[in-house]
């Protein structure tokens, strides 16, 4: 990949990840096939910057965040941590403790901010757990700790002792963020933090994890399905479907000048916040593939209106296209496919 | 009531009386649904949007109660729903379980529900649930029925009706599923659809599918449909006319192209600017409103947005709960800023 920045510029790279869950039928529970949730993924995160992951539901983005923080365990591929002092880590090969010292530097944020917090627990329990179980502070100054974290968050240091059943769904998710920058973490994988919230809140929210971004110099990988949240938050976007990158360029290249019919499709079907702006939209038939039986060649064909008789056939290879601009169409080079135009 | 009007509300209060205490959930909304038009309701969380679809249809669950407004609806006697003698019913003087209330609810206004997944019932057909609706309201056999119901299938771009009907809900995709509840909806030819985020459980691609086939259809049939939605993406690309609902009451109504354009209530304005657009990506920071959506049990005096409003005039706002007020004809406004202009 020509592209690619050199070893000083990445924290992670993925390489031909893979997550097949298998399909269990009958009395003895025999396999009868796989669901490929996440099928030969591959990109690289740069130090510092927000990439973007899109999807449509089923589309293996969330399994892909968490194959790499091996929350799941990833079937096959290579998840490389490149550490400022150990050098590049095998994420995917590393051992338990090895892995629970990783994770002081990877962390996750969830959806949805009602159910990730334990119910039972103060905020101060909640924030305060990784510092606690990682044995860095305790007593007086683990107080001290969490009052900073809920600080920096936005919210104040006396809500330490009340239960999240005492905040609103922007809140828990401050809360949320704050438990996952206690270890101080470089990389936060962000699944979906703002779609379980009301419009006015995501941007309060939105806006917190920019500022955490510098103020704590993290790099984020932020999975979604909103286009325009994630074109207003990432340096960097990757379009899935049905388990495979389809595009991956950046933000202003991806939005402006599509080279996948898919990408161009999922732009033109987001319902612009313009009335005077009705477009004529570009109406997918048919529904997203099957990730246990998906249809020959590209994945994407039976849909897709540029189809030619070579797409039933080939599997389309992701690929550079431009400098930093991948995609895996095969006549990605002969067509002129229509992105956002820019309002000024 | 106007001819072209098909539904009227006015000053609607629903309240749920819970041991914590009253939730005021609609309190004093008002608003009309114009005949084969779209009406959009926009708002967040617990504004009170669902709960005036359900007072309409009058099937708010208890503890909710109306509690005081009229709901009026004008009915065509007949068979077109959009013409011919019309008489003005006030839906919420109705009893819920009554006859007429029956015959209208599904038949003449009905509705269609955010989850389509759960809002079907897993152990009846597809054809059963399409035609319980048709042989409630039409005087039709049951043969004549399932027709009906095959043709209504076809009609929101089911493939192959003829074997979907024998189907069960558990084999259809959120999307298909969705249009299985349209289709039921809009068997009777209803005058009125109500939508209650009719998408939002669905990807953008199957968004783009309904929101295609809901205004066809609406434009094939006449009826008038009353879009409920906090996305307002699919206000401008579905609406005629806008009402902007915050903490029960109706803040702002005009045509949806003065809402986007010219917006004149503080918390329509800090709306269209909280949210991120497609095409300006600038690295901006987005301007949020500050604060959050207030617990229902306790909602601030006089205007209720005022701890939230970047325009608060100490001593007017946290004390005087503004009165709509007509900025141009057909925009009214809920906010103090506007009273003293109108003068």
């Amino acid at each position: 990949m020509g592209g690619q920045p050199d070893r000083e510029e990445m924290l992670l790279e993925v390489k031909d990840l893979k997550k097949y869950f298998p399909i269990r039928s009958g009395f003895f529970r025999k396999t009868v096939g796989y669901v490929k949730a996440v099928d030969g993924v591959s990109f690289y995160i740069k130090r510092g910057e927000t990439f973007g992951l899109v999807g449509e539901s089923g589309c293996g983005k969330s399994t892909t965040g968490r194959c790499i923080l091996r929350l799941i365990e990833p079937t096959s591929g290579e998840v490389i941590f490149h550490d400022e002092n150990a050098g590049p880590l095998h994420v995917e090969r590393l051992e338990k403790r090895q892995m629970r010292a990783l994770r002081r530097n990877m962390q996750i944020v969830f959806q949805d901010p009602y159910s990730s917090l334990n119910p039972r627990l103060t905020l101060q329990q909640i924030v305060g757990e990784p510092l606690v179980v990682n044995r860095i502070a305790r007593g007086g100054e683990l107080q001290d700790r969490v009052a900073g974290l809920l600080k920096a968050v936005g919210l104040r240091s006396e809500y330490m002792d009340r239960y999240p059943h005492a905040f609103s769904g922007g809140q828990r998710q401050r809360i949320s963020l704050a438990r996952a920058l206690a270890l101080n973490p470089k990389f936060i994988v962000a699944d979906e933090p703002v779609s379980a919230l009301d419009v006015s809140v995501q941007a309060q929210v939105l806006n917190l994890m920019e500022s955490l971004q510098e103020e704590f110099n993290l790099t984020y990988l932020f999975i979604a399905h909103d286009l325009s949240v994630i074109e207003h938050i990432s340096d960097r976007v990757a379009v899935m479907y049905v388990g495979k990158l389809v595009e991956s360029a950046k933000t202003e290249d991806l939005f402006l000048n599509p080279r996948h019919p898919y990408t161009e499709a999922l732009m033109s079907a987001v319902p612009k916040p313009d009335p005077r702006a009705r477009s004529e939209r570009i109406l997918l038939t048919g529904e997203v593939a099957n990730p246990a039986n998906p249809p020959s060649g590209c994945y994407f064909h039976p849909r897709c209106r540029y189809a030619a008789e070579m797409c039933k056939v080939e599997h389309p290879i992701l690929r550079e296209i431009a400098a930093g601009h991948f995609v895996s169409c095969l006549r990605a080079e002969e067509l002129r496919l229509r992105g956002i135009l820019r309002q000024s | 009531m106007e001819q072209d009007e098909v539904l009227r509300v006015e000053e609607l209060h629903t309240y749920f009386y819970t041991q914590e205490g009253v939730v005021r959930a609609v309190d004093g909304a008002s608003f009309t649904v114009k005949r084969g038009e779209v009406l959009g309701v926009v708002g967040e969380s617990g504004c009170g949007k669902s709960v005036a679809a359900l007072s309409i249809l009058r099937i708010v669950p208890p503890p909710g109660k109306i509690i005081g407004g009229r709901i009026l609806y004008q009915r065509h006697l007949g068979a077109d729903r959009n013409q011919g003698i019309s008489e003005v019913l006030d839906l919420a003087e109705l009893h819920p379980r009554s006859g007429q209330m029956r015959e209208i609810r599904g038949g003449e206004i009905s509705m269609v529900f955010q989850e389509p997944m759960t809002s079907l019932d897993p152990v009846y057909t597809i054809g059963d649930q399409i035609m319980e609706a048709i042989t409630l309201h039409q005087k039709v056999d049951r043969r004549e029925a399932r027709k009906r119901a095959i043709e209504m299938l076809d009609q929101v771009g089911m493939p192959q009706p003829g074997r979907i009907i024998d189907g069960y809900p558990h084999q259809l995709s959120g999307g298909m599923r969705q249009r299985v509840m349209i289709a039921t909806a809009l068997s009777c030819r209803p005058a009125l659809l109500i939508a209650d985020e009719p998408t939002t459980a669905l990807d953008v691609t199957t968004e783009a599918q309904i929101l295609d086939l809901m205004r066809n259809l609406q434009q094939q049939m006449g009826t008038a449909i009353m879009y409920i939605t906090h996305n307002l993406g699919v206000i401008a690309e579905m609406c005629d006319d806008v009402v902007v609902m915050y903490l029960g009451k109706v803040v702002e109504q005009a045509d949806v192209d003065a809402i986007f354009y010219d917006p004149r209530h503080p918390y329509t304005q800090a709306l269209l600017r909280s949210i991120p657009r497609l095409g300006e990506k600038t690295k901006r920071k987005l301007e949020p409103i500050k604060g959050i959506v207030p617990d229902p049990y306790a909602i601030p005096k006089g205007c209720s947005f005022w701890p939230r409003c970047l325009h608060f005039i100490s001593g007017l706002c946290d004390q005087v709960q503004p009165e709509p007020v007509h900025v141009v004809p057909n925009h009214a406004v809920r906010c103090h800023l506007y009273k003293q202009e109108s003068r």
